[in-house]
């Protein structure tokens, strides 16, 4: 069948589309546009030269510390040369493969859990399974891996430890605690609001001064509760009592007719909250959720003024090696990239989630 | 009338009573809503409850299925006398559909899972079993076509048929219907009434909040008015458009009606 057309689709016109048209919305709109456009290509003339010379080009990579000052650019050594200790600390020098294996486990896991469709029995298992040998490979004391005493876990993986166990078990918490916060009964009620507004009321580091100083002193005689477990419960107390309340204000944003129809249907109240309710406001917060749990992530660095070293306080006592001194701007460059690296991971999957999860609604 | 329905089975020789209301009071706060409601619903009647807005209408279907908490009288479905019970009220809800003016769909299902959420979790009806079930109304609320989308793609009209599908696979007894059409798009509200029409021509026990006189005329047993908390009038269909009784009746058929 032949038909003639008589419209041919019409092209927008030049100055719209391309490059130049790219550069003209977004560069050159108009007069203030411009004049900021200039401005920043300026600054940005100014400044990136010298950066990529003094990090690059001037840098000095495996030298030791003389040699460094002597070049006079950027001294990555510090960070290559200390790179043992900066990441394992204390743990001892010939088992430092073992947490290395340990957080391979760990980042495999975790990448694995990023896709949905792979959120079936086999994953839990393996998470399981994961958990039992990372905490072997570090541990020790079993098939002839010797034991390593917990206060030797320092670094990176102590870090990992602090934060990826502190979230994954503050969320849930948290989540409990707004559905109590929403309850009916009057105790369930006032215990979750008491919690929430005193845990809320106190900064991070006194919770920990509390946890690692005061909570002994309660204990019977003989008992110790590892150091490092204090801190973790007290990271997972703080971060819960935030999770808990950005929760209760995705509760109140589904609307009573969600309520209504799932009681309807007949469906209890544990059916009604796990089926209709909270996959609806989990979603809803999943941006303020995530920024609470990047912001817990960092705070685990707080750790260090109860005598924990973790990955920032190994990277202060390289620092302070009278070889290493004054090269403190890279050394904090390398683990800020670390930590960069885990939040915006955190930031960029909540936004995919927010994608998959997205109903036309 | 072509589609005029056989009442007369219900109305000559009623069925067993379904739903049981004596001496029924709520209050909200110091507000009475509903006065003294007397009201026995029998299996396989239909009933419309009209009446101006606040009149509790609504609310008094809401109590059935205790949406809503009665302080003072009793109701009884299937036997059954709601209670603070939790068992009771949830095995009174297993019997009694509701269907919404918003819908209230799950957004974050999709239409099949909609429907068979209920059966599945509340009747432990294996899955496979519920989506035939569920696949079986959607094909009468001539909807099976969209069974894989997400309610927020659906049009409004779609919408409260889906609820009406959900409703109906949990295999209700009594159905209760809060204003289904008032939320719709004027063209919509046809393709619901039809599939409520449906409904009422198989002998569903239905009660339904409307100021839809059509459906009244065609499938209803008996017309409720209802104003300031009290069933102010009870009729036949005809009569009560033909002739009202009460003088309030009167002044919100000339509204409704112009």
């Amino acid at each position: 069948m032949q038909e003639v057309r008589e419209t041919t689709a019409m092209k927008p016109p030049v100055t719209r589309i391309g490059v130049l048209g790219w550069v003209r919305t977004n560069l050159f709109s108009s007069v203030f546009n411009s004049f900021l456009t200039v401005v920043i290509i300026y600054f940005l003339w100014k400044i990136v030269p010298g950066l990529i010379r003094w990090a690059f080009i001037d840098s000095s990579w495996t030298t030791t510390g003389a040699e460094c000052r002597a070049a006079g650019g950027a001294c990555w050594s510090v960070v290559t040369k200390n790179l043992r200790f900066i990441i394992f600390g204390f743990f001892p020098y010939e088992w430092q493969w073992r947490p290395l294996l340990a957080m391979i486990i760990l980042f495999t896991l975790l990448i694995v859990s990023r896709n949905r469709s792979y959120w079936k029995k086999w994953l839990g298992y393996s998470w399981l399974i994961g958990l039992f040998v990372m905490g072997l490979l570090l541990r020790g004391g079993l098939f002839g891996l010797p034991p390593v005493e917990s206060t030797k876990w320092s670094g990176l993986p102590l870090t990992l430890l602090l934060s990826v166990f502190g979230l994954t078990a503050a969320y849930p918490l948290g989540v409990l605690l707004a559905l109590g916060r929403q309850s009916r009964m009057p105790a369930i009620k006032s215990l979750s609001v008491v919690y929430i507004e005193t845990i809320r009321g106190v900064p991070l580091i006194s919770l920990l001064f509390m946890s690692s100083v005061m909570f002994p002193l309660f204990l019977p005689e003989g008992i110790t509760i590892n150091n490092i477990l204090r801190a973790q419960v007290a990271i997972i107390m703080f971060t819960a009592a935030y999770i808990a309340e950005v929760v209760r204000g995705g509760l109140q944003a589904i609307s009573r007719g969600q309520y209504e129809a799932a009681e309807s249907l007949g469906l209890n109240y544990p059916q009604k909250m796990r089926l209709i309710i909270l996959p609806q406001a989990l979603k809803i917060v999943i941006p303020p959720s995530v920024g609470i749990l990047i912001s817990a992530f960092k705070d685990t660095s707080l750790v260090v003024i109860i005598g924990l070293f973790d990955l920032l306080k190994t990277t202060q006592s390289t620092l302070s090696d009278p070889r290493w001194m004054g090269f403190s701007v890279e050394a904090y460059i390398f683990i800020a990239l670390i930590y960069f690296t885990g939040c915006f991971s955190m930031s960029s999957y909540s936004r995919r989630l927010e994608r998959e999860l997205y109903r036309g609604n | 009338m072509s589609n005029e329905l056989p009442k007369n089975n219900a109305a000559s020789s009623p069925g067993d009573p379904i739903v049981e209301i004596i001496e029924m009071h709520k209050w909200f706060d110091d507000f009475h809503v509903l006065k003294n409601i007397n009201l026995t619903v029998h299996k396989g009647e239909r009933i419309i409850i009209c009446g101006p807005s606040g009149s509790g209408k609504s609310t008094l279907i809401r109590c059935i299925n205790r949406l809503e908490e009665h302080q003072r009288g009793r109701i009884i479905v299937d036997g059954i006398e709601l209670t603070n019970d939790l068992k009771n009220i949830e095995k009174i809800r297993e019997e009694v559909g509701m269907v919404f003016q918003h819908f209230n769909l799950f957004p974050h299902l999709t239409i099949l899972e909609n429907l068979t959420l209920g059966p599945v979790w509340v009747r432990k009806t294996p899955k496979a079993e519920a989506e035939e079930t569920a696949m079986f109304f959607l094909e009468k609320v001539h909807i099976a076509d969209q069974a894989r989308k997400y309610p927020g793609q659906l049009s409004g009209g779609q919408q409260q048929r889906v609820a009406i599908a959900r409703s109906l696979c949990m295999k209700p007894k009594v159905m209760l219907f809060d204003e289904p059409t008032s939320a719709l798009d004027p063209e919509m509200i046809k393709e619901v009434l039809d599939v409520m029409i449906d409904l009422a021509k198989e002998g569903m026990t239905m009660l339904v909040v409307s100021h839809e006189m059509g459906f009244a005329k065609s499938a209803a047993h008996r017309v409720l008015f209802m104003d300031d908390g009290e069933i102010l009038e009870e009729n036949t269909p005809v009569d009560f458009f033909e002739n009202p009784q009460h003088e309030r009746t009167k002044l919100f058929l000339s509204q409704i009606l112009h």
